[in-house]
C-alpha cells in the first residue's frame, strides 16, 4: 500500500494542476489542488520531490490567484503551503525560506492588490498570531494560566489611540489638536512595548503570588478591571472617551509606499488605479509580517535561553524549580512582561490599522479566544500558536462567511437538497453568525481527540502520549 | 445628595445587596460542588445557569398564557417552573459531564488545562445554541418574563425598606438549597461518596463507590441548583439572553473562590459579601466621588477586593491551606 503513495501523490498533484490551469474557474479542480497540497505535506514521499512539489503547487495557486483574485480556495492553498512549509521535519532551511519569501512577498501581494480582503485576512491572522505568540510565553511555556490577556493588547492599543488621535488634546493643554502625526507610530510601537511590559508587570506582581486556578481569576479580574477602566475614563478627565472609543487614529504616511507602487508599473499590472486604501493594507500587511518576524525571532531565542528553559522548569515542577535555584516570581514576571510586550506592539498596530479603538476589542472573549488559539494550535510550541491564530481566522472571517453566502444563493434560488427546499430554510439560521458554536465544538473535539494541540511541542507531546498510555494500562486492568 | 440621604437609603443597599448575593450564592453552589469533587472550574455552568432561566421562561409562556392559562395560580407556576427548571439543567449538566468531560477523564491527562478549554467550548456551544432557538422560536434575543401581580407584591419593612414578594421567594428557596444541600453533603450516603470520591477517587473506587455515578450525580445536583438560581434570576431581573449566564456566572465563580472553592457555606458567604459589595459601590461611589465614579466601577470594585483578599488568604475566606506534597 505504501509504495503506491508516492506515485499516487505524484499523478494525483499533476492531474490536479493541469485541470486548474485549464479550468482555472472551478471550484472543483481548486478543491484538487488543497487536497494535493495535503497529500505532499503528510503522505511519504521523498524530501526532495516534497520541496519540488510544494514549489509547483505554490506557482500553480499564484497563477490561479492572478487569474481570480478572489479565488478563495487558492489563497487557503497558499496558506497551507505555507504552513507545511515551516512546520515539515526535513525541509531544507533554503526552501523554507525561498518558498516563504516567494508566497507571503509576491504571491499574496499580487492578489492582494487586487482584492483587498486577502490582504485584511493576512492583516487579522497576523495580529492573532502576535496574541498567541505572547500569550504561549506566558501560558505554554511558563503554565501560567491567563485569563485577561486582552488587557495587554489594549494597553498598546490605547497607547497609539489616545496620543495619535485628538484624544491627546482633551486633556493635555496645548497638544496638537489632531494628535500626533501618523509617522510616530513607530516611535510609539516601542512605547507600547514598554507600556505593555510594565502593565505585565504590575499585573503579574499581586497575581502571581497565586497559583493555577486562582491565578486564572484573578488575572481575570484584573483583565475586566482593565477593560472597565477603558470604558468609563471619560470622566474626570476624558482620557479614553468611553465606551464610544477613539477615532479617527492616525496612520502613518504611506506616500513612499505609493509612489514605488506605481514605479513599479503595479497600475498598468492590474489595470486598475492604485489608491491610498490599497497602499495601506500592502502597508499594514507588511508592518504586520515585520513584527511577527522581530516577534517570532525574539520567542526563538528566549525559548533556548536561560530564561526559557527556566520558564520550562516552573511549568514542569515549580517546587523543584525552586529547589534548584530558580527566582520563582521575578522569573514568572519576566513571562508575564515578555507576552505583554509581544500583544502590546500589536496593539499600537492594530490601533493605527483600524483608526478606531474601543473597549469593545478587549473583553473577556477576547481572551478566551486567544487562549483557545494557542491551546488548538499546541501549548508551548511557536509554530502551533501562530497555526492556532491563522486556522481559526480563516475558519471564523472566511470558511464560515462563505458558508453563509453559499446557504444564501441557496435560499434564495430555492435549492433542492436530499428532498428539502432551501427556500424553507429559516432566516436566522446564518452560519456567519454562529461562530461560537462551530467554535465551541472544535474546542470539545480538539480536546477529546487531540488535546496536545495542531502542532504540539516536543516535551508536552510526549507527556500527553505518556498520560494516555498510563490511562489504557489502568483500564487493561 | 446629602449625608443624611446616603444613610437613608442605607438600609434599602444593603437589602438589595443580600438579594444579588443570594443569587450569586445560588450559582456558586455550583461551582464550588463540582470544583470539590474533580477539581475542575466548570465555566459551562452559567450557560446551565442560562438554561434553567430559559427553561422557566417557556414554562411561564407555555402553562402561563393570560389568554388560556393551563395554570392560573402564579404560584403554582412557579413551582412548576423551578421544578422543570430543575430536571432541564440537571440533565443538561449531566450531559455535559457526560459527552465532554468523562472522555478526557478517562484519557488521564494530568494538565488542568484541557478540561477548562472544553468547559468553555460547552459553554459557547450552549451558547449559541440557545441563541439558534430562540431566534428559531420567538424570533428574538431579548427573552421577557412575564410579571405577575402576586410576585411584585411589595411588602414594606421598617427602616423605609421594602421587599418584593419575589425577593422574599429568592431568599427562601436559597437558604433551603444551602440547608439541603449541607444535610446531603454531610448527612447522607450519596454525600459520603461524594466526600470520598473527591477525597481520592481511586480509593474511593477501591472501597465499591463507582466515581462515574458519583460525579455524574455530582454534576445532576449541582446542574439542578443552577436551573432553580436561573428561574429566579430571570423572576428578579425579567430580561434573560442566551449571554445572560455570562455574568452572574462570573460573579459567581469569583463568589466560590472568595469564600474557598470546594465549601459549600464558603460559596454561600462568598455570595453574599459579593453582592454587598456590589451594590454598596454602586450605590456610593457615584456619591463618594461627585459623580465621577459612576456605578459601572462596582466591577473593578470586587475585583479588586478579590485580588486583596487573596493576597493575604490564599485559599479564600473558608478555604483550607493544602500542604504541598512533593
Amino acid at each position: 500500500m505504501k509504495q503506491f503513495m508516492f506515485p499516487f501523490t505524484l499523478a494525483f498533484t499533476g492531474l490536479a494542476i493541469l485541470g486548474a490551469l485549464l479550468a482555472p474557474q472551478n471550484g472543483l479542480t481548486n478543491l484538487a489542488l488543497l487536497v494535493s497540497v495535503g497529500l505532499v505535506s503528510l503522505g511519504k514521499i521523498p524530501t526532495a520531490w516534497r520541496s519540488g512539489l510544494l514549489a509547483v503547487l505554490a506557482l500553480a495557486l499564484t497563477v490561479l490567484l492572478r487569474l481570480n483574485p478572489s479565488d478563495k480556495l487558492a489563497f487557503y492553498g497558499l496558506l497551507a503551503v505555507l504552513v507545511a512549509t515551516f512546520l515539515l521535519p526535513n525541509l531544507s532551511t533554503l526552501v523554507r525560506v525561498a518558498l516563504g519569501v516567494a508566497v507571503l512577498f509576491i504571491a499574496v501581494p499580487i492578489a492582494g492588490l487586487t482584492n483587498s480582503f486577502l490582504f485584511e485576512l493576512g492583516i487579522q491572522i497576523g495580529i492573532f498570531a502576535a496574541l498567541a505568540l505572547g500569550l504561549n510565553v506566558v501560558v505554554g511555556q511558563a503554565g501560567l494560566l491567563d485569563l485577561g490577556f486582552a488587557a495587554f493588547f489594549a494597553i498598546g492599543a490605547y497607547t497609539w489611540g489616545i496620543f495619535g488621535s485628538p484624544q491627546a488634546a482633551e486633556f493635555i493643554n496645548g497638544f496638537p489638536a489632531s494628535g500626533l502625526p501618523g509617522n510616530y507610530l513607530f516611535l510609539f510601537m516601542a512605547l507600547a512595548i514598554i507600556t505593555a511590559a510594565i502593565t505585565g508587570v504590575l499585573i503579574g506582581l499581586p497575581a502571581l503570588r497565586l497559583r493555577g486556578d486562582y491565578l486564572a481569576i484573578v488575572t481575570l479580574g484584573l483583565g475586566e478591571v482593565v477593560r472597565v477602566l477603558a470604558n468609563n475614563l471619560d470622566k474626570p478627565l476624558n482620557i479614553t472617551n468611553g465606551p464610544q472609543g477613539i477615532t479617527p487614529v492616525n496612520r502613518p504616511d504611506v506616500g513612499l509606499l505609493l509612489d514605488f507602487l506605481r514605479a513599479v508599473g503595479a497600475e498598468r499590472l492590474y489595470g486598475r488605479p492604485i489608491d491610498e486604501s490599497i497602499a495601506y493594507s500592502f502597508f499594514f500587511y507588511l508592518l504586520v509580517l515585520l513584527v511577527i518576524g522581530v516577534v517570532v525571532l525574539v520567542n526563538i531565542r528566549l525559548a533556548n535561553s536561560r530564561f526559557g528553559r527556566a520558564w520550562v522548569a516552573i511549568r514542569e515542577d515549580e517546587i523543584a524549580a525552586k529547589a534548584m535555584g530558580i527566582p520563582l516570581l521575578p522569573t514568572k514576571l519576566l513571562a508575564f512582561a515578555t507576552g505583554a510586550a509581544f500583544s502590546g506592539i500589536m496593539g499600537a498596530v492594530f490601533a493605527a490599522k483600524q483608526t478606531f479603538v474601543s473597549p469593545e476589542s478587549f473583553t473577556l472573549q477576547a481572551s478566551i479566544n486567544i487562549l483557545a488559539f494557542v491551546i488548538l494550535g499546541g501549548m508551548g510550541s511557536i509554530g502551533g500558536a501562530v497555526v492556532g491564530a491563522a486556522a481559526v481566522t480563516v475558519l471564523n472571517i472566511g470558511i464560515l462567511k462563505d458558508f453563509s453566502d453559499l446557504l444564501n444563493t441557496w435560499r434564495q434560488t430555492g435549492v433542492t437538497i436530499l428532498g428539502y427546499n432551501m427556500a424553507n430554510l429559516p432566516p436566522q439560521l446564518n452560519p456567519a453568525k454562529y461562530e461560537r458554536l462551530v467554535f465551541g465544538l472544535i474546542l470539545i473535539l480538539m480536546m477529546i481527540f487531540r488535546p496536545e494541540g495542531l502542532i504540539p511541542e516536543q516535551r508536552h507531546r510526549a507527556e500527553m502520549q505518556e498520560a494516555r498510555q498510563e490511562a489504557q494500562e489502568g483500564g487493561a486492568k | 445628595m446629602t449625608f443624611a440621604d446616603l444613610l437613608a437609603i442605607l438600609p434599602q443597599t444593603l437589602l438589595e445587596g443580600l438579594l444579588l448575593g443570594f443569587v450569586y450564592a445560588m450559582v456558586a453552589l455550583g461551582y464550588t460542588m463540582v470544583y470539590g469533587v474533580l477539581g475542575l472550574i466548570n465555566f459551562a455552568h452559567s450557560e446551565v445557569f442560562m438554561i434553567g432561566a430559559v427553561i422557566g421562561l417557556e414554562v411561564f409562556r407555555f402553562w402561563g398564557n393570560p389568554e388560556a392559562p393551563v395554570i392560573s395560580n402564579p404560584l403554582l407556576l412557579l413551582l412548576v417552573a423551578l421544578v422543570f427548571a430543575a430536571a432541564g439543567s440537571g440533565t443538561m449538566a449531566v450531559l455535559v459531564e457526560r459527552f465532554a468531560y468523562r472522555p478526557l477523564r478517562k484519557r488521564g491527562s494530568k494538565n488542568i488545562l484541557v478540561p477548562m478549554i472544553t468547559a468553555i467550548g460547552v459553554s459557547f456551544l450552549l451558547q449559541d445554541l440557545t441563541r439558534i432557538y430562540a431566534a428559531l422560536r420567538h424570533n428574538e434575543f431579548n427573552m421577557q418574563y412575564r410579571t405577575y401581580d402576586v410576585l411584585n407584591t411589595v411588602f414594606e419593612l421598617p427602616l423605609q425598606t421594602s421587599i418584593q414578594f419575589k425577593g422574599i421567594i429568592v431568599i427562601a428557596v436559597s437558604i433551603l438549597m444551602l440547608i439541603g444541600l449541607t444535610y446531603l453533603v454531610n448527612r447522607t450516603k450519596l454525600g459520603k461518596a461524594i466526600r470520598a470520591v473527591s477525597q481520592d477517587m481511586q480509593t474511593a473506587a477501591l472501597m465499591g463507590i463507582n466515581p462515574d455515578t458519583i460525579i455524574s450525580r455530582t454534576f445532576l445536583i449541582g446542574g439542578s441548583l443552577g436551573g432553580v438560581a436561573g428561574v429566579l434570576f430571570g423572576l428578579l431581573y425579567t430580561n434573560v439572553t442566551p449571554y445572560s449566564g455570562v455574568l452572574p456566572g462570573l460573579k459567581a465563580f469569583t463568589s466560590a473562590v472568595l469564600g474557598g472553592i470546594g465549601n459549600i457555606p464558603g460559596a454561600m458567604v462568598g455570595g453574599l459579601i459579593l453582592g454587598q459589595l456590589e451594590t454598596l459601590s454602586g450605590t456610593f461611589l457615584p456619591f463618594l466621588t461627585n459623580g465621577n465614579f459612576g456605578t459601572e466601577y462596582k466591577d473593578v470594585f470586587a475585583f479588586l477586593t478579590l485580588v486583596l483578599l487573596l493576597l493575604f488568604r490564599p485559599q479564600g475566606i473558608f478555604g483550607q491551606n493544602v500542604s504541598e506534597k512533593v
